[in-house]
């Protein structure tokens, strides 16, 4: 299966390039738009984080934009995610395949946009004065594969349910809101520390998003290595949720051209 | 012995119909009632095996199948029981500029659209040209699609399936692209790739495009294969089917027909109106009822070449037409006049008709060749006036097993000289 979604590497190319020059097409601003959208949110957050309820954080514009970034690209994976193989039901309806495909080339779309907005992130560190670690920079790409294969896995299991319960769209609009405000993107991962300790337990070994944040604000902020206790988590919760996102896909696509 | 391409083993294939599908987990759970449906049997229990290069036509009336095996063959979709496997490299031509995405340019589209069908960007490279060439677009390959007239996206997008070089090619109900020279260019392109060793598996109603390309036919109904072996083995059998069928649907119309013509007289003006394009004459008698039949008196419309032919017609009279003459003519289904004669061609005697009554039309040996063919039918009196002239009042259609060509059959003897006879 592995080798032909590898020999199907063209059509995921051509989806993403063809996703990411329709995104916004016909607007004024064009693809200013893949900067404005988060720039905004990180303003508005760091309006109340810092200004009206204060966290107490250093540079708390800083602290937020880091994790912030890889978040909403996270977030996007999942939710938009889960119509990749319901807005395609023509292709998928009339021709043949792969579908996994469909999930890969829309995750790869948002990780493409991902990068893009890093020229935000280093903008904002630079302009900080923050020391940028080179050896933490190179860590970077880890990190973002990491949550790369966890945003596809999990997309790949949101796509598929969509088609059988058109309901998991706006579910996950909600869980996803609730997962941001669970994942320490916006206070800092020690408010755990005041939880009871299985609350804490769930938060950052569970959630497979704690990991993936914490390292990426080590790196960017902090300035520091992530440890690899917290890389090797990350990377194991990653294939965890690929591999199971694999296995629904592959269970449930066999229906996907009777059911659209 | 060359090797197996497709292996189908009793394959099963249901479709659940719904009778009021919920779409949300709501609707799912609160009206579990109405999650009630019917497994409906497309396939059942089929087991075909198509060897490499070979050139298989699947035919079957409308809802038998043919089109569902073609989707499993595909892998759209998937088998309930049974086995399918497909060897190699897998083009359709089901569904012609998939992808296809209309601010692109025509280039920049034959790459999305062949990478759909899993090429890779240096296989597309390679083939470019020979895209471009084959689509005769070379002019506008760089405009926009949405440009485009749908002919021409048609045959762009035919030009990318064809030239994707599949180990097995699927076609349903093949060639409708563009005007009669791409069509022929097409036809030849098909005939090439066969010659290379590429299986095909073609769908269609056409049975005469099935025999000039296929070496086999699948005849499939309901969900199971009635017949496979040679075109024109086949061919004829099907058609008798089908006849019989269309004979039986034609009966069940009628008598529907006469039921509401019954109950809503108002509506008969109308049909008349529809009928006057076909009829003229001066009403003096009316032909009510033609039927075609074969030897035994049994109603048919379709007949192997050279069968006995009668046709009944059953007419009522108004008024006392004297010196009556009773007219057929054949045509074939594209205008061709192939035979016509009447009452006093035929030298009958003059005869009058005062009352309602039943002819017969008996032709021994009807030797027109394969196709379709209409039945005028004409009562006139003495002086050529039309009394009733009814135009393709009935039809029937040929079929044979030789392969002779033209309009009818000629009996002929073929008489060699000597000196090669005696070899």
């Amino acid at each position: 299966m592995f080798k032909e979604i590898w020999d199907y590497r063209q059509m995921i190319i051509s989806l993403v390039r063809k996703d990411l020059r329709g995104r916004y097409k016909g607007s004024v601003l064009g693809f200013l738009w893949t900067f404005l959208n988060p720039l905004f949110q990180i303003l508005v957050y760091s309006f109340v984080f810092a200004v009206i309820l204060p966290t107490g954080m250093d540079k708390y514009y800083l602290f937020l934009t880091v994790a912030l970034i890889p978040w909403i690209f996270f977030q996007a994976s999942i939710t938009g995610g889960s119509t990749s193989v319901l807005s395609q039901k023509d292709l998928v309806k009339k021709i043949y395949f792969p579908r996994e495909v469909l999930p890969i080339s829309y995750v790869t779309s948002c990780f493409v946009n991902m990068l893009l907005c890093f020229i935000v992130v280093f903008a904002v560190v630079i302009i900080s004065g923050t020391k940028i670690l080179l050896l933490g920079i190179l860590y970077l790409p880890v990190i973002m594969i990491i949550e790369y294969i966890l945003a596809l896995g999990i997309a790949m299991i949101t796509s598929a349910l969509t088609v059988y319960f058109r309901d998991v769209e706006h579910i996950l609009s909600i869980i996803s809101m609730i997962w941001m405000y669970l994942t320490p993107v916006v206070y800092p991962k020690e408010r755990y520390d005041n939880l009871p300790p299985k609350i804490k337990f769930v938060m950052t070994h569970i959630n497979p998003m704690t990991p993936v944040i914490n390292a990426y604000r080590t790196i960017l902020y902090e300035s520091k290595l992530p440890d690899m206790s917290t890389l090797l988590e990350a990377l194991g919760l990653g294939v965890f949720f690929l591999v199971a996102g694999f296995f629904v896909f592959g269970k449930l696509k066999k229906h996907f051209a009777e059911e659209l | 012995m060359a090797e197996n391409s497709i292996v189908i083993k009793d394959l099963t294939k249901k479709f659940k119909v719904y009778f009021d599908k919920g779409q949300s987990f709501k609707e799912r759970i609160l009206f579990r009632g109405r999650n009630r449906h019917e497994d409906r049997v497309v396939l059942d229990g089929i087991s075909l095996t198509v060897k490499k290069g070979e050139a298989v036509g699947l035919i079957g009336h409308n809802g038998c199948g043919k089109s569902t095996l073609l989707k499993l063959m595909t892998r759209i979709l998937y088998p309930d029981k049974g086995t399918i496997d497909v060897k190699g490299r897998v083009s359709s031509l089901i569904e012609l500029g998939a992808g296809f995405h209309p601010d692109m340019s025509g280039r920049e589209n034959i790459y999305t659209n062949a990478s759909i069908f899993g090429l890779s960007k240096k296989e597309i490279d390679r083939r470019l040209d020979d895209i471009i060439a084959f689509s005769e677009l070379e002019e506008f390959i760089d405009n926009p699609v949405r440009t485009y007239s749908s002919g021409m996206y048609m045959r762009l997008a035919f030009s990318v399936a064809i030239n994707v070089n599949a180990d097995v090619l699927l076609i349903d109900e093949i060639l409708a692209v563009g005007d009669t020279n791409f069509q022929a260019k097409c036809f030849s392109k098909l005939q090439e790739i066969k010659a290379k060793g590429t299986t095909i598996v073609i769908v269609s109603h056409s049975l005469e495009q099935i025999e000039a390309f296929c070496d086999r036919t699948v005849w499939i109904n309901d969900g199971k294969i009635v017949a496979d072996g040679l075109p024109r083995d086949i061919h004829p059998e099907y058609l008798d089917y089908m006849g019989q069928l269309r004979n039986d649907q034609l009966k069940k119309e009628k008598a529907r027909e006469e039921d509401s013509a019954k109950e809503e007289s108002g509506e008969e003006e109308t049909e008349e109106k529809e009928e006057d394009k076909k009829r003229f004459g001066n009403g003096d008698a009316k032909i009510t009822n033609v039927k075609i039949l074969d030897k035994d008196g049994e109603e048919k419309t379709v007949f192997h070449v050279g069968s006995k032919i009668t046709i009944r017609v059953t007419f009522k009279v108004k008024k006392k037409i004297e010196d009556a003459v009773f007219g057929v003519g054949i045509f074939r289904n594209d205008g061709v006049y192939c035979y016509g004669t009447n009452t006093r061609i035929d030298r009958l005697p003059k005869f009058d008709i005062e009352k309602d009554g039943v002819l017969e039309i008996e032709m021994p040996v009807v030797d027109l060749l394969p196709g379709k063919y209409l039945v005028d039918l004409a009562i006139q009196s003495g002086n050529w006036v039309p009394v009733d002239y009814y135009k393709e009042a009935c039809s029937f259609e040929t079929y044979s097993k030789r392969e002779d060509c033209g309009i009818v059959r000629i009996n002929q003897t073929w008489h060699l000289p000597e000196d090669i006879r005696k070899e």
